[in-house]
């Protein structure tokens, strides 16, 4: 399998942290501005890495949001109650710190090669590296037909809608809402199931490649119906996240 | 390094000392899903598990061969690359030495090889002496698919990504020939002890 092998050392280096702004409901936005970065491939992602008084560190990973045309990177960070990065990445960093960090990592999950169709398909903040592959995307004439599929819990949950408003027309992006809409919503609502798939996403006849990214059980749920719809496993990447689903 | 982030005091469980790799934390009760793509799902009757290569003669064991195979338990902690790692896992198998024990062979290193196209490569020096299990049971229940059911490969002294999901075999090797993430930019040997998580860590 050909690989974009990297061979150098990664180093972790401070980053200038711009802004800390509010995404969503419980999702913050990181705009950054690492000293040492040549770049990343949409869907890549950096390691961050806290440092308490006295040497303790906690390290994560978070998947860019921002395209490699902008400048700096952004990340789109998802607060999570119990966790102990997040809380401190979307409640105590504020503009003017520095943050460590290193990448980019991961070669994989990225933007597939090519002018085929691409289908992506998002739950929750899995949608983020694919706020980066769309506005590569965009920034590099926007040929290709992408269809991007993504499950929020509300509206109040949704990342990206600025972004995501303001596509080329090779773009179609649907959202569905879990847990309730607003009033006048005229987007979809329910989880994602082979029924949703089979009705908003590009059929498998026209193999697409297919990204899907999001909560562990969102992604088997995906993955699982994208294969009985006859979709071939060889066009499906998947990155999953959480710690949850029990073995 | 005498960096320190702003107003960060970490908030650690309570691990004791010595069980957690540099940069890991303990995730606990929960137990990640990471894999690259869909979950491949492999009938037990179409199910085997081969040992080929560089090797006198090729292996295979039908999994109703594996299921007699010598068992053994383990208890061992596990550490991924993305940082987490679980502490006291719980698993039942077959030693890779038993796999291996009449293999003559001139081969260094492995490529375990999986269902749904994915490989990784080890020293074979890593998976022979009680180091290595495929395994397909865990905590007391069959292995789950998402977890790598049937059977995985187990190495817990290296990052998970080597105790690869869904196993099928081991290809021994003279040289040592990269795997999946090996390929994107993913340490080679993959230690977290010493925190080799990418390309030259």
């Amino acid at each position: 399998m050909a690989g974009t092998a990297i061979r150098r050392r990664l180093s972790w280096q401070r980053a200038d942290v711009l802004a800390v702004q509010r995404e969503a409901r419980r999702a913050y936005r990181l705009s950054l501005r690492p000293p040492d970065w040549s770049g990343h491939l949409p869907g890549q992602h950096v390691d961050v890495r806290l440092t308490a008084e006295g040497g303790y560190t906690a390290q994560r990973s978070y998947s860019i949001a921002s395209a490699p045309q902008q400048p700096g990177i952004e990340l789109i960070v998802e607060r999570l109650e119990d966790g102990e990065v997040s809380p401190y990445l979307t409640e105590v960093l504020r503009a003017g710190d520095l943050l460590e960090l290193r990448g980019p990592f991961g070669g994989y999950f990225v933007w597939p090669a090519g002018d085929g169709p691409v289908q992506l398909i998002a739950g929750g903040s899995g949608v983020v590296p694919f706020l980066s592959m769309l506005g590569h995307h965009r920034a590099t004439g926007g040929l290709r037909q992408v269809r991007l599929l993504y499950s929020a819990r509300t509206f109040d949950d949704l990342i990206g809608q600025a972004e995501l408003a303001r596509q080329p027309s090779t773009v179609e992006v649907t959202v569905t809402l879990t847990r309730g809409a607003p009033a006048g919503w005229t987007g979809l609502t329910g989880r994602v199931d082979a029924r949703l798939l089979a009705e908003h996403t590009i059929p498998p006849a026209q193999e697409p490649e297919v990204l899907a990214c999001g909560p562990t059980g969102f992604v088997e749920a995906v993955a699982n119906a994208l294969l009985e719809l006859g979709h071939d496993p060889i066009r499906i990447k998947t990155e999953r996240f959480g710690a949850t689903g029990g073995p | 390094m005498s960096f320190v982030s702003r107003g960060f005091t970490g908030r650690r469980r309570a691990v004791p000392a010595g069980r957690l790799p540099p940069g890991q934390y303990d995730v606990g009760d929960g137990f990640p899903v990471l894999s690259a793509g869909p979950t491949p799902y492999t009938s037990l009757d179409r199910w085997d598990f081969r040992v080929r290569g560089q090797v006198d003669e090729e292996r295979r064991w039908s999994w109703a061969e594996f299921q007699k195979l010598p068992r053994e338990s383990v208890v061992v902690d596990v550490h991924c690359v993305t940082s987490w790692s679980k502490l006291d896992t719980r698993w039942e198998g077959v030693s890779v030495d038993t796999l291996l024990a009449d293999v003559v062979t001139a081969a260094e290193f492995v490529v375990a090889f999986s269902d749904g196209g994915y490989t990784t490569n080890l020293p074979l020096a890593d998976v022979t002496d009680g180091q290595a299990w495929v395994v397909d049971n865990y905590d007391g229940r069959p292995l789950a698919p998402e977890h790598g059911g049937p059977a995985r490969l187990l190495v817990p002294h290296l990052y998970l990504w080597k105790s690869a999901k869904w196993v099928r075999g081991l290809e021994l090797t003279v040289e040592d020939e990269p795997g999946f993430w090996e390929s994107f930019g993913y340490h080679n040997y993959g230690d977290p002890w010493r925190e080799q998580r990418y390309a030259g860590d």
